[in-house]
């Protein structure tokens, strides 16, 4: 009985345009957040509301840089296993702001609070990042584990590093730094949402701007060219662009190494097309379903609101190991 | 290229010169001069200088030889404890037993955490079993995820038990808190040199392979057991002692085997002194660059070994393809 239904609505899937999925995991997302908003208040209503909210407004960022970032990464690295965390973007974040710190001071970083302080970060991160990933992904490393595992180890590489330099700040400025550094999802600094979802628009509004150029990335470096996108020029843009995403990703919600690879593979197969149109919101949704429906169901049918994230980094680690040992489906 | 004496002779020396440094170099002032007539110099040399000479030596001596144990056995020149998730295993099992059982004494703590490291290297080993291409590239990177996940749990673990800074702590490990009744389990790891020097010629057999150690008449599966039994000893033991030192097992085999080709048991003694070299040179750069401050030896590792284990990949990669 419940294999005749599965197999049926499995057959069915296969008929729902990709435009008909989005809408459908779109009305789950809408459920989601309603559930996660409105149910179970014990106490003032406005006082949990808000501190809902917030907690939304997070996931959404996580949900958007992660998701849509790791999809964008998938096309411009031609694989999908590899992730901008997993090659050692966040640790590389952390290694920014370490550096910042380390250089001009936590007083500085106290006064320059918010908008300037951000974007110099970010604009250092990103030209650090395209130099050093341009040089990764340029292909005189053939094999994509060779790339990988190089990856990995600047990572580490980062981390180490990061913690050197923050052995010698002072413990003023070691406290100034490591609020940065450790964001969580259910205390976010609220000050940054506004900015991080501006950011999230603007990089949004230009990926869906160039979403058909993704596609034709998808084709491969000579093919690409020979249909008239500038291959070279592209993929640099994207690689701003996501250590953008990842910045923010990081500074707000912390480092989650596997979340974004989960919900990327999901993507790829409810999407039922490879469209960047389609195959981008597809990884937002799932990434906000996950989020919210899993903080739901943690916080209210299990009451260990704590444990999301590390089921979901657990889950998505053993599923990486698993794809990785598995010949052929890189 | 200098001739392999030459530089033989030059790394016993320098050594040799690094040990002395360790023992006279820090914030209390001993010499050689007042070693012997003033009494509070010799005392303080013998409670902290010696024991934590010996710690670096000890913990040195248990990641490289643990490093090369474990690239014979698994056929690969990236694995050693940290790049298969040995150290981590080791690290989640400490936290178990301080959550656990917070009054274990360090005895109990050791077994724990070797405990914990033998169940991760096999179930790094039985992984790569299942692996269907041996590519030596894979095999780290299995092993680094591995060791990913189990970190993921543990930091869960102790940021839920409220033990976030202890594992901080015991991630940066240092030598700086090893005075004179702390060392002193690194003993073991003593031993299991010892062993491993005797057992040398069956862990090179090993190293060819299942089929070709079977076919010479060796226990495959029985060394191989013997050598996660010292890889799981010598990590979890140092583990509890002085915290988290990555790549060194990694490093030095490989650099040794660079100058003198594959030989385990005429290695060996290179491998352990060149350890021992690197170990004490991390840590005297920790200690001396930010003094009175310290950062610990294994920050510094960190950074110098991922380094240079992007260095001989590459450089493999360029053989390879040559």
């Amino acid at each position: 009985m419940l294999e005749t239904v599965a197999v049926a609505s499995a057959s069915r899937m296969k008929r729902l345009t990709p435009g008909m999925r989005l809408v459908i995991v779109g009305v789950l997302v809408a459920i989601a957040i309603a559930c996660f908003l409105l149910l179970f208040i014990r106490g003032g209503f406005w006082f949990s509301f808000e501190r809902r909210a917030t907690m939304l407004g997070a996931m959404t960022i996580a949900a958007f840089t992660q998701g849509v970032g790791t999809v964008v990464f998938h096309t411009i690295t031609n694989n999908r296993i590899l992730t901008p965390s997993i090659m050692g973007f966040d640790s590389l974040y952390a290694l920014m702001q370490t550096v910042t710190v380390f250089i001009f001071g936590g007083a500085v970083l106290a006064e320059t609070e918010g908008l300037p302080k951000l974007i110099t970060q970010t604009v250092l991160m990103v030209i650090f990042a395209t130099l050093l990933y341009r040089w990764l992904f340029s292909g005189r490393f053939g094999s994509l584990y060779l790339l990988l595992l190089v990856g990995v180890v600047f990572g580490l590489a980062f981390d180490s590093v990061s913690v050197f330099l923050q052995r010698l700040l002072n413990p003023t400025d070691y406290d100034l730094l490591s609020t940065r550094l450790f964001g969580r999802m259910s205390n976010v600094d609220d000050s940054y949402l506004p900015l991080a979802f501006g950011v999230c628009l603007v990089v949004g509004a230009v990926l869906w701007a160039r979403r058909y150029r993704l596609d034709a990335l998808l084709l491969g470096r000579d093919t690409a060219t020979a249909i008239g996108v500038r291959h070279k020029r592209e993929m640099t843009l994207m690689l701003i662009l996501i250590a953008v995403l990842v910045a923010f990703s990081t500074a707000l919600v912390g480092p989650m190494t596997f979340y974004g690879f989960v919900v990327a593979l999901l993507a790829y197969q409810a999407a039922g097309t490879h469209r960047h149109a389609f195959v981008m919101p597809m990884a937002f949704l799932l990434g906000l379903l996950t989020l919210v429906g899993g903080q739901f169901i943690m916080e209210h049918v299990f009451s260990a609101s704590g444990f999301l994230t590390v089921i979901i980094e657990f889950a998505g680690g053993i599923i990486f190991l698993i794809l990785l040992l598995r010949k052929g489906t890189l | 290229m200098p001739s392999r004496t030459i530089i033989q002779t030059t790394s016993v020396v320098v050594v040799i010169a690094l040990v002395a440094a360790s023992l006279f170099v820090g914030g209390y002032n001993i010499s050689l001069g007042n070693l012997f007539t003033d009494p509070a110099a010799a005392e303080m040399f013998l409670i902290s200088r010696v024991p934590r000479t010996l710690a670096l030596i000890f913990a040195a001596l248990a990641m490289s030889i643990s490093g090369v144990i474990m690239q014979l056995i698994t056929q690969n020149r990236f694995v050693e404890p940290t790049t298969a998730g040995t150290s981590q295993w080791a690290g989640l099992g400490l936290l178990v037993m301080l959550i656990v059982f917070p009054e274990a004494p360090p005895m109990l703590r050791m077994v724990a955490a070797t405990a914990f490291a033998f169940a991760g290297t096999a179930v790094f080993l039985a992984v790569l079993r299942r692996v269907a291409v041996r590519s030596s590239i894979i095999v780290p990177l299995v092993g680094i995820m591995l060791g990913a996940v189990v970190g993921a749990i543990t930091t869960y673990l102790a940021g839920t038990f409220n033990l976030l800074q202890a594992m901080a702590a015991w991630r940066s490990g240092g030598f700086s808190g090893i005075v004179r009744g702390f060392y002193e389990p690194l003993w073991i790891v003593a031993i299991v040199a010892v062993v491993a020097f005797i057992v040398a010629n069956r862990f090179t057999v090993v190293g060819l392979g299942r089929d070709l150690a079977t076919n010479v008449g060796l226990n495959y599966d029985k060394v191989v057991l013997l050598g996660v039994t010292m890889v799981a000893l010598s990590t979890g033991v140092s583990t509890v002692v002085v915290g988290f030192i990555p790549f060194l097992g990694l490093i030095v085999p490989n650099i040794v085997s660079m100058v003198r080709g594959d030989d385990m048991r005429s290695n060996l003694p290179w491998v352990a002194m060149i350890g021992v070299g690197l170990l004490l040179a991390c840590d005297l750069i920790g200690r001396t660059i930010v003094a009175p401050m310290e950062i610990p030896a294994s920050v510094v590792l960190g950074a110098l070994g991922a380094a240079v284990f992007i260095v001989l990949v590459l450089k493999q990669r360029r053989t390879v393809s040559a």
